[in-house]
């Protein structure tokens, strides 16, 4: 019995070779050290810490061509490789588990069922930038994750794996498990940092970088929990195996998260490049649309991407193909909306989203948030007024690219997506006062 | 004295962990607030002294964060979850029924003190919407039997 009643594809991944990061989680034992160690768990930190120079560790993370799974898609041996190697001051690692874009609810699972491998992943991504202590930041929301990975991290000590001198390597190594506030700006990594530190979770200006000037100003390395999952079957099974999957660019496997109108959301592990009618229509995944009715919109990557419309969709889940469709993968959210969806209403949810969470740093998104919402308020509630969609898109324009962070720009994305994709049905929405959709949002 | 000594004794344990001991009130909040139910003034002086950051220090920072409540709720704080996943499968028409059920409206605490009803934003259950958080736990695909037999328990339970 399982915390979580999330569908998953793990027998799939089971048999699937090429799949790893659900290889174990329907396996109600996984979570704990023993299933772990037998699945052949902490063979990668063992084989790290004892044989490998933490240069070797960047470089094999390097030629992976593993990429952050939080949603911007770095390179993330280049960004250990960023960690001052003559800095005197002390290095830090956090893992990113302050999962709440709208949409994403894969780190959730890998920390319920596998919590290990994020510890293991911690583990390694810390040696390889000279870290003694590293933190986990998990969302105060996730109770059962917080106690998972407690749990977990006491094992790990009392195993060995954790502590002082590992397997007899010398190398010295500390866990905290850090609980959030419910704030979405924290999953950006220099709001997470000020909050780690007991700040309010406003953004910092960058330069420096966290790399050079991170966690109490000292080298800090922030990282994705599917990212550090990733990196222990890396160092086990070597960078080439795991760049022989994906696309050239986009390597590897990513966990996506279906929701909405599906007839079978779940988090599914498929190899990147894979195509997101497959995902959203095959009996395995999505199985296709709620009630038979008929596709209207796709949001691939999360709250934060733009739209896509029907006539988009033939296109495969990677970071380049998603740009050049005019979107992005983000953090592999993918929500899906069927015919009796009002735009307005969606775009209304999502802004109000944004302006509830703008942290109120910088003047545009704080202000533009605000009046972005109320005027799609009131063209959803019947009241719009001539002018109003010309209006947003001002807005828009005053938002982008001027903010500190990118949720003044998440905020805006989806917005211009929809207006210029259903732009008709935004005017009749004003103009008639109603929405051009009959639309119904029933529980069942 | 809010806080019980177990409760201080968690705080004092958690800011030994951190080379900072600023870092201890997040941490710190969500261990008054599991004990209290709600955050209040008189709980950030509280901590302050527990964990020796300044009072304002903690203010500043507990003012910040939505999940804990700044007064008193029901003894079961439900929050729906009305962001875009669970919207889409019904959130709206969830929150409509528990104000029937409840008798209350969103935002408000039954008479009898059980129950408070809240909407929140995201929290990272989409792919089982709708959904709702009650105090520290999650419950997921809800239908409005579901719902009758949440309520139902945890009224036998309080």
């Amino acid at each position: 019995m399982f915390y979580s009643p999330v569908i998953t594809n793990a027998a799939e991944a089971a048999t699937d070779d090429r799949m790893h990061l659900f290889r174990y989680v329907e396996d109600p034992e996984q979570h704990k050290i023993e299933t772990y160690e037998a699945h052949d768990g902490y063979v990668a930190w063992k084989k790290a810490v004892n044989g490998m120079s933490p240069e070797a560790v960047i470089e094999e993370v390097k030629k992976s061509g593993l990429r952050g799974r939080g949603g911007a898609g770095f390179p993330a041996g280049v960004k250990w490789g960023f960690v001052p190697k003559d800095s005197s001051k002390p290095r830090y690692l956090c893992c990113n588990a302050d999962e709440s874009e709208p949409g994403t609810c894969k780190d959730r699972v890998i920390m319920e069922r596998d919590p290990h491998a994020v510890i293991e992943g911690m583990a390694i991504a810390a040696y390889a930038v000279g870290c003694h202590l590293m933190f986990v930041y998990i969302r105060g929301e996730f109770n059962h994750c917080i106690e998972r990975m407690e749990a977990a991290k006491e094992e790990a000590y009392a195993r060995g794996h954790l502590g002082k001198n590992i397997y007899g390597s010398g190398y010295d190594l500390d866990m905290v498990v850090h609980t959030g506030g419910g704030a979405y700006i924290c999953g950006e990594e220099t709001a997470l940092l000020n909050s780690l530190e007991g700040e309010r979770g406003m953004s910092r200006i960058r330069p420096p970088f966290p790399a050079v000037e991170g966690l109490y100003a000292c080298p800090t390395v922030v990282n994705n929990v599917e990212t550090l999952a990733t990196v222990p079957h890396i160092i086990n099974r070597g960078g080439d195996w795991y760049r022989s999957m994906g696309t050239k660019k986009s390597t590897g496997t990513k966990i996506f998260s279906l929701s909405g109108h599906v007839k079978r959301p779940g988090n599914y592990e498929v190899e990147m490049g894979f195509s997101l009618k497959k995902l959203i229509y095959d009996p395995a995944y999505g199985d296709g649309i709620l009630g038979g009715k008929k596709l209207k919109g796709v949001i691939p990557g999360g709250a934060s991407t733009p739209l896509l419309t029907p006539d988009m969709i033939d296109v495969n889940l990677d970071y380049e193909s998603l740009v050049e469709a005019g979107s992005m993968l983000g953090s592999g959210a993918v929500i899906v909306f069927h015919e009796e969806t009002c735009i307005v209403w969606v775009i209304l949810r999502l802004i109000h989203f944004f302006r509830h969470e703008s942290c109120g740093k910088c003047t545009p998104c704080r202000e533009g948030t605000g009046w972005l919402e109320q005027i799609i308020r009131r063209i959803e509630q019947g009241l719009g007024k001539p002018g109003d969609i010309e209006l947003i898109e001002e807005i828009c324009g005053n938002i982008l690219g001027r903010t500190i962070c990118p949720l003044g720009d998440a905020a805006v994305m989806p917005i211009q997506s929809a207006i210029k994709h259903w732009r008709d049905e935004w005017q009749y929405h004003i103009d008639h006062k109603t929405c051009l959709v009959k639309s119904n949002y029933e529980f069942r | 004295m809010i806080l019980t000594e177990e409760s201080t004794k968690q705080m004092r344990e958690k800011a030994s962990q951190y080379p900072q001991r600023k870092s201890a009130i997040l941490p710190a909040l969500t261990i008054a607030y599991r004990q209290v139910g709600h955050l209040n003034n008189d709980i950030y002086k509280e901590i302050s002294r527990v964990i020796g950051v300044p009072h304002v220090e903690v203010a500043e920072a507990a003012t910040f964060y939505t999940l804990f409540p700044k007064q008193p709720v029901g003894k079961y704080l439900i929050q729906v979850c009305h962001n875009i996943s669970c919207a889409l499968l019904g959130a709206d028409s969830l929150v409509t029924y528990l104000e029937e059920k409840l008798d209350i409206k969103k935002g408000e605490t039954t008479p009898d003190n059980l129950f408070t009803l809240i909407t929140v934003e995201c929290l990272g259950s989409c792919a089982t919407a709708p959904m709702m958080q009650i105090n520290q736990d999650y419950y997921e695909n809800l239908t409005r039997e579901k719902v009758d037999g949440i309520l139902e328990e945890l009224k036998a339970k309080a």
